[in-house]
């Protein structure tokens, strides 16, 4: 008898964590869709040619996003062009050449910290190690500036390739390493020519991720970018960027730079779901071969 | 090498930029509460009060549910179900935290403060103890908002490292509980989470990490307001929070400089947390390998 109301108590136990556990998924689920549908149902009624067109308005008059979405490419590209190739390198030191070396090791768990902190300090350490400096040197003609933007977005791509490209190599098999290694294959030429291509396919994941991780990124542009009103592509200037945009409209009282400021989320929130859609078709469809 | 560099560099000038500040307040800027730009008064503590107090709230919120979703993805869902929620809740991930912010805004903060406000302060604010909490105008934007909104995004983060942690645990282990009559939740409590305890803690720190150092999604919603109050319900300011509103506008140096030691704060919080994440994540990995 007693046996029995053991067991009834168990099941019912068991029976009450599976429909928690359940409730917290759909919790998690319902989020996703609200978050989702919000964006898009605002974002898409604001949403036409004007946006990509024209620049951004003064309050109560029509305009678009355009110079903030060139600011934004700008940053991205010159970001990905000084992170990717020390992000590559740093990851193929890892994997080939320091992999179980305390150094190494090091290195890795650092990077692994990097990856996470928080980037508005990023943003901080550019602001005192460049844009100060370059203030000084130029007798305050150079403030915030695009360069200095595009280098704390340079910041948070490092550790993602550097990640990637390490754990992609670390997956090559040794046998390979091992069959150039044994035809008198150079060092360098084996890791450029032989694991380094292999890996192609994970090293180029690494670096949508970045670019995924990058154009979302408000936090280390308000005080390096800035953000400016008009068209600029110089580098020594403040330039506009969709996400800093995004927030000052959000942030005003119109009407009118609310509805902006929710097109420029929808079109960066598909642009980064695209991303990483992307880097996942890469992955899977590397695996089937 | 260079990534080492880089560390140490953001550290070393966060520490010199924020040294006048230190410098002019001493102690005093961790344990003050006053924060008057004109009269050039900064002191840390309201700021420090909020980020613990919404990533703490963030914490309690996340934790149960992540560990639900993962447990779901691990044991209960059939295994064609399996693959789409973990690329949803993943997707939670890649969304940037500023549309967090404006959802939180302009959707969820109304929301809040007409439906959730009034109950919680009916409700809640008549208990003893902590009734105190739970008290105040229903503004919708407060402690109570970042935190929630902070949960919905470390959820993902904690969720997949502990779906990932749980898939390492050897299947003759929970087999042979099964075997022996065990209810998959006896299955999960007794086998799975004392097997992988260390690796669900370094998760949930990670995600501690990431509650402490985000900034829009928090900017939007916690109200930026340089006042102590007990209440969850009122609005706050958060180390990174005030950081983002303000210092583009800050002209003195030292108010500049307050900022800056304020980084260095959130710097040195956030890297023991994730390093201690880290640390106990290696635990695991090194088990595995026997």
């Amino acid at each position: 008898m007693s046996n029995e109301s053991l067991y009834r108590k168990r099941a019912f136990k068991n029976r009450i964590a599976m429909v928690l556990s359940c409730a917290a998924t759909l919790f998690g689920l319902l989020w996703l869709v609200w978050i989702l549908l919000t964006t898009i149902i605002k974002g898409a009624s604001a949403l036409n040619l004007a946006l990509f067109t024209e620049m951004t308005p003064p309050p109560g008059s029509a305009g678009g996003l355009a110079n903030a979405f060139y600011g934004s490419a700008l940053m991205s590209l010159i970001a990905l062009l000084i992170g990717t190739p020390i992000g590559l390198a740093a990851g193929v030191w890892l994997a080939e050449f320091a992999r179980h070396s305390k150094l190494g090791n090091t290195v890795r768990f650092i990077n692994d910290i990097l990856l996470s902190a928080p980037s508005i300090v990023l943003g901080l350490f550019v602001y005192t190690g460049v844009i100060l400096p370059m203030s000084a040197l130029s007798n305050h003609q150079i403030g915030f500036s695009a360069f200095a933007g595009s280098l704390a977005l340079a910041l948070l791509v490092i550790p993602v390739v550097v990640r990637t490209t390490d754990e992609m190599l670390q997956l090559q098999p040794s046998t390979m390493r091992e069959a150039a290694l044994a035809l008198g294959v150079p060092q360098w030429k084996l890791t450029l020519q032989i694991v380094l291509r292999a890996a192609k396919a994970g090293v180029v994941t690494g670096v949508i991720l970045a670019l995924a991780r990058i154009t979302g990124e408000t936090a280390p542009l308000l005080f390096t970018a800035f953000g400016n009103q008009f068209w600029s592509s110089n580098l020594l200037k403040p330039i506009a960027s969709v996400p800093v945009v995004v927030f000052q409209y959000a942030m005003s009282p119109y009407d009118d730079w609310h509805s902006l400021a929710w097109a420029g989320a929808l079109v960066l929130t598909l642009f980064v779901l695209m991303l990483s859609l992307l880097s996942r078709l890469i992955l899977l469809r590397n695996r089937s071969h | 090498m260079l990534v080492l560099l880089l560390l140490a560099s953001i550290a070393g000038s966060t520490l010199w930029g924020g040294f006048e500040a230190f410098k002019t307040f001493g102690f005093g800027f961790l344990t003050s509460t006053e924060w008057d730009v004109v009269g050039g008064h900064f002191g840390a503590l309201v700021p420090v009060y909020g980020t613990l107090v919404t990533s703490f709230l963030a914490l309690l919120i996340a934790v149960p549910v992540s560990f639900g979703i993962a447990i779901f993805l691990t044991e209960v869902a059939p295994p064609w179900l399996r693959m789409p929620i973990a690329s949803a809740i993943e997707l939670l991930a890649g969304i940037p935290s500023i549309i967090y912010g404006m959802w939180g805004l302009f959707i969820f903060g109304p929301f809040m403060a007409e439906y959730m406000a009034p109950w919680i302060n009916d409700n809640l604010g008549a208990l003893p103890l902590i009734g105190g909490l739970f008290q105040g105008p229903p503004l919708g934007i407060g402690m109570l908002t970042a935190g929630i909104v902070l949960a919905i995004m470390i959820i993902p983060f904690i969720t997949s490292v502990m779906h990932e942690v749980f898939r390492t645990v050897p299947s003759a282990l929970k087999e042979s509980a099964y075997a022996l009559g065990g209810t998959t939740w006896e299955v999960v409590w007794d086998i799975v989470l004392p097997y992988t305890r260390t690796a669900v803690v370094g998760g949930i720190f990670l995600g501690l990490g990431r509650a402490l150092g985000e900034t829009m999604a928090v900017t939007f919603v916690l109200g930026n307001a340089h006042q102590f109050s007990a209440s969850l319900l009122m609005p706050s300011s958060s180390i990174a929070s005030v950081i983002a509103n303000e210092f583009s506008e800050s002209y003195t140096d030292l108010h500049r400089s307050s900022l800056i030691a304020l980084g260095f704060l959130l710097f040195v919080v956030t890297f023991v947390v994730l390093a201690l994440a880290r640390l106990m994540l290696m635990r695991l990995s090194r088990k595995e390998g026997l």
